[in-house]
């Protein structure tokens, strides 16, 4: 117990890189997994295949493999960096993996929540004359979005304890990383594992309630 | 079909053919619909009328042929299809009102986002409207809380509020509870009135009547016969119209 409070605030640093990953990816994943599913249902071919396969390479390869690839290779190897500062890089980096592989999964509950919108709302919408873009935007994804509320949470929630693999884009600031850091100095702690599990806990906990309440306020009565 | 061979008639088929897959739907249908006119169109289930219809705003392409509206083909695609969209409203048996908005707010939806009006005077309007086809008082309620007939007369006055040039009717009060069919024709009826170019696919034959210029019977793809409501309903001359209205006068 004793070392879960001397440790606290390195801890609590590490977890607020936690949060601030989770946040970021959070915005980046959920406007890209709105651009790949409207990709997906666009009239042309060639988006349709161009989403269809980047839905299915990133979301069926290890996230770990995906932010070192990140790191390693578009990074080290190919040379795209965002800041001269490791660490700011570090973290754009994880941010952009992250964003990347959750953006997959937003892509499919939304295309779940298209499927839950009957066929005669985007007729219409194209028998007043909205245009395709219009009658995405403006009829079917918030019907879209609507339905599937509850599992765009999951998907939060899967991302927000997915942050934890940030060392694997050789990123060494988030709260996994400081929990290892620390037992080298104190060996290994349980309290120090309760402790983390229990703040992702308080994060997480709140995002499910909340989601799930959020579907039921916003239901489409049809 | 038009007396005063100098006007064009608003919408021109010519030599229409429409296939589902091997299923030849629409067999070399010619048709005219005149500025100002009422068609009725009436046949037996699957005989292509809702194809007919679906076709005039392009929600169905064609095999071959030419749709001609104002004179000149259907545009194929983008702009210029939307903005023919936005000129042949539809309403749909099934209503299809946007579930995720408010009765105003369907009505508002076209004249803000298609044709660019101030939010202001569009929902001016669309009170009028509302107003029109007596439902203003319901216009914060969503479309789930509203009856069939309330629903349907607010797919109409969305029709209308973009101040279209013609409106297609795909089976209007065939989803309806028999008690509210004649509240929504007699929004239709009193649209005729004021001179609406309207194509209504209805087995209403009071609707008929009372407000159509010219029946269109439909059967198996094709047009088989056409006359004024009265001569068609008392003088077919068909036999297959005259098999279809015998069983459709019984009930
Ligand atoms: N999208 C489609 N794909 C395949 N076949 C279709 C499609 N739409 C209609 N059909 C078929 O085309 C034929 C004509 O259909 P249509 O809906 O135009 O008939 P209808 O005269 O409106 O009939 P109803 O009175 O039942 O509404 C029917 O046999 C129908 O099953
Ligand atoms: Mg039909």
């Amino acid at each position: 117990m004793d070392e879960l409070i001397r440790y606290a605030p390195d801890l609590a640093r590490g977890f607020a890189v936690n949060m601030q990953l989770a946040l970021a990816s959070a915005v980046l994943s959920l406007i890209l997994g709105t651009v790949l599913v409207a990709m997906r249902v666009s009239p042309t071919p060639v988006l349709r295949a161009a989403g269809a396969a980047y839905v299915n390479i990133v979301r069926n390869t290890p996230l770990t493999l995906l932010l070192a690839f990140c790191a390693l290779g578009l990074s080290d190897k190919m040379g795209l960096v965002f800041s001269q500062n490791p660490s700011t890089n570090g973290f754009l980096l994880v941010t952009m993996g992250l964003s990347l592989y959750t953006a997959t999964f937003v892509c499919e509950a939304l295309r779940a929540g298209i499927n839950t919108v009957p066929f005669g709302q985007a007729e219409a919408a194209r028998a007043i004359g909205l245009t395709f873009s219009q009658s995405l935007r403006l009829i079917i994804l918030p019907q879209a979005f609507r339905a599937v509320i509850a599992p765009l949470g999951s998907v939060m929630i899967a991302m927000i304890k997915n942050t934890t693999v940030a060392v694997a884009a050789g990123y060494l600031a988030d709260v996994a990383f400081a929990m290892k850091d620390t037992f080298d100095k104190t060996g290994v702690s349980i309290p120090i594992f309760i402790g983390i599990a229990l703040a992702f806990m308080a994060v997480v906990l709140p995002i499910g309630l909340f989601t799930g309440w959020l579907s039921r306020k916003l239901a489409v009565a049809r | 079909m038009t007396e005063n061979g100098d006007a064009i008639p608003l919408v021109r088929l010519e030599a229409v053919n429409k296939h589902f897959g091997d299923l030849h739907v629409l067999r070399d249908i010619d048709l005219t619909v005149d500025r100002g006119e009422v068609l009725v169109v009436i046949g037996p289930s699957g005989g292509g009328k809702s194809t007919l219809c679906r076709t005039i705003n392009r929600l169905e392409t064609i095999d071959s042929g030419t749709i001609y509206f104002e004179g000149r083909p259907l545009p194929a695609e983008g702009a210029a299809l939307a903005r023919l969209r936005s000129e042949v409203g539809m309403v749909f048996q099934s209503f299809n009102l946007f579930a995720h908005k408010t009765i105003l707010e369907n009505v508002t939806l076209g004249p803000t986002k298609v044709l660019r009006k101030p939010r202001q005077e569009a929902e001016k309007r669309a009170m009028e409207l509302l107003e029109r086809v007596g439902i203003a008082s319901q216009a914060q309620k969503y479309p789930a809380q509203l009856s069939g007939g309330q629903q349907q007369r607010t797919a109409i006055a969305r029709a209308l509020a973009m101040n279209p040039k013609m409106i297609l009717f795909d089976e209007p009060t065939s989803a309806l509870d028999p008690e509210m069919v004649q509240e929504v024709l007699d929004v239709m009826i009193g649209l005729a009135r004021d001179g609406m170019t309207m194509v209504v696919v209805t087995h209403e034959m009071g609707f008929a009547r009372r407000a159509a210029h010219r029946v269109v019977f439909m059967a198996d793809g094709q047009i088989v016969e056409q006359n004024t409501p009265d001569e068609f309903f008392t003088n077919a001359r068909t036999d297959r119209a005259k098999d279809f209205l015998s069983k459709i006068l019984t009930h």
